[in-house]
């Protein structure tokens, strides 16, 4: 496939690999924090850390839409599936994240709900269009990448007329969970993550641009390399990262240049823009009260907003005591740190989230790389 | 859940609307968030919508990158 195969070139790879090895410093250790969960998935897939030197560590982000969905909000989708009569339609990811007590949209589709599986917003629309005498709601998540679809859906059926479409909105905004990770401190002071620099999202910055991670390398002096989701993009911006840590400096660089621009795409922002309005705070999942981190529909759109039309009655919102998702999400542990991971939670019987996406911390170590992480430590600790 | 993949633009329709074709198969997708695009363009189409254009220049400019990386390593007297 062209710009992908070209970007996964073996010999490429190792060319990078030995330029990153020869420039890392050994009296160092790199700690840096790939922001997406695209991210993720692709150095687990490739085994990009396989050909990182030891003391070059990748923490997982919280940019995984699906992981940072809090609870609550997964068992406000219950309610609407099972407590009015509405078509729920979701991202297929969505349907397997456990809410309270296990529940999710696909054992409430099982007990009779109407929940179905849409790719796109455009689908979504097709759906109401088609019943008009059913109310349907589109379940939206996601980071900026996946909030323009959603306002090109609700401006769409403002001009259809439809009066059966709501969207029940949960999009969060990046910067703001890269504040709150940078920002959150230990009571002694000392952060609670300790980083070196960022692989900056590939796709969200296609649509907000390089500039707002200007803030990060200017009030926090951390680097942030903008990176495509293809393993060579992943190698070449730990290169230009490690490059940035040895010379002392905090800079936004764009390696994801053949689809990031520094304004980004201003049609998609302007559209975002007219129809969502900032919230106060929106609860995420491991990250807790984010301020001004999640978008809501704005009141000239009100007649859209599922939580305006639908009231729900949620019991108190339960996580699993167990499950590290919250931890994992703010890169302070490692999947195999969840007494569950591999055990009671597996991609075929998720407990936690971050085992249900493919872009999920855990889903993407149990399919990758749970087989290669005790050679490392026997490796490490002989070292 | 931001995965999103390079398609090529190969026919408009109507509404915002073209056909795009990904390793030969065809997707009718949306480009209401995208001003100016051409027949022959690839996009990065991500939940039905090319969100972004693809700039070959770039792409190659990337891919060259790389290979100097990698050269210039070696060259120092790195090995693999």
């Amino acid at each position: 496939m062209k710009y992908v195969e070209e970007f996964r070139d073996a010999e490429l790879a190792k060319g990078l690999s030995v330029a990153i090895n020869a420039e890392a410093d050994p009296d160092r250790i790199y700690r840096f924090m790939e922001f997406c969960g695209g991210h993720t998935h692709a150095l687990a897939r490739y085994g990009v850390e396989d050909l990182l030197p030891g003391n070059v560590r990748m923490i997982h982000g919280p940019g995984c839409p699906v992981c940072v969905l809090p609870v609550g909000r997964v068992d406000e989708a219950v309610a609407l599936a099972t407590q009015h009569d509405v078509i729920l339609c979701t991202y297929a990811d969505l349907m397997r994240v456990p809410g309270t007590k296990y529940e999710s949209l696909i054992k409430a589709r099982s007990k009779g709900a109407d929940v179905r599986m849409v790719y796109s917003t455009i689908d979504a629309l097709k759906i109401a269009e088609d019943n008009p005498e059913r109310e349907v709601v589109f379940f939206a998540i996601g980071f900026e990448t996946t909030t323009p679809p959603t306002a090109v859906a609700i401006k769409q059926a403002q001009k259809l007329g439809l009066k059966n479409f709501t969207v029940y909105c949960n999009h969060v905004l990046t910067p703001a969970a890269m504040r709150a990770i940078l920002g959150a401190h230990t009571p002694e002071g000392a952060p609670n993550v300790v980083l070196d620099g960022f692989v900056g999202p590939a796709h969200v910055s296609a649509v907000i641009g390089t500039q707002p991670y200007e803030e990060f390398t200017r009030d926090y002096k951390k680097p942030v390399v903008i990176a495509g989701f293809e393993p060579l993009d992943v190698m070449q911006s730990i290169l230009q990262l490690i490059r940035q840590a040895n010379d002392g400096r905090a800079d936004v660089e764009n390696e994801y240049a053949r689809a990031v621009t520094p304004e980004g795409n201003v049609k998609a922002q302007a559209l975002v823009d007219e129809v969502f309005d900032v919230r106060d705070a929106f609860s995420w999942r491991g990250l807790g009260s984010v301020p001004l981190s999640a978008l809501k529909i704005r009141a000239e759109f009100s007649e859209f907003d599922a939580e305006l039309r639908f009231r729900v009655d949620v019991p108190n919102p339960k996580e699993n005591k167990l499950c590290e998702c919250g931890p994992i999400l703010r890169g302070e542990k490692n999947p195999v740190d969840c007494s569950l991971f591999g055990t009671s939670c597996t991609p075929d019987n998720p407990m936690g989230a971050c085992m249900v996406s493919s872009e999920g911390a855990c889903a993407a170590h149990w399919t990758y790389g749970r087989f290669r992480t005790e050679l490392e430590l026997e490796l490490e600790d002989s070292a | 859940m931001c995965h999103a993949i390079p398609a090529k633009v190969i026919a408009f329709r109507d509404d915002d609307m073209a056909d795009v074709e990904l390793e030969g198969v065809m997707k009718e997708v949306s480009l209401a968030l995208l001003d100016g695009v051409e027949l022959g363009d690839y996009v990065i189409l991500h939940v039905g919508y090319a969100l972004a254009r693809l700039d070959p220049e770039e792409a190659e400019k990337t891919l060259k990158l790389f290979a100097e990386m990698g050269e210039a390593a070696f060259a120092q007297g790195a090995v693999a």
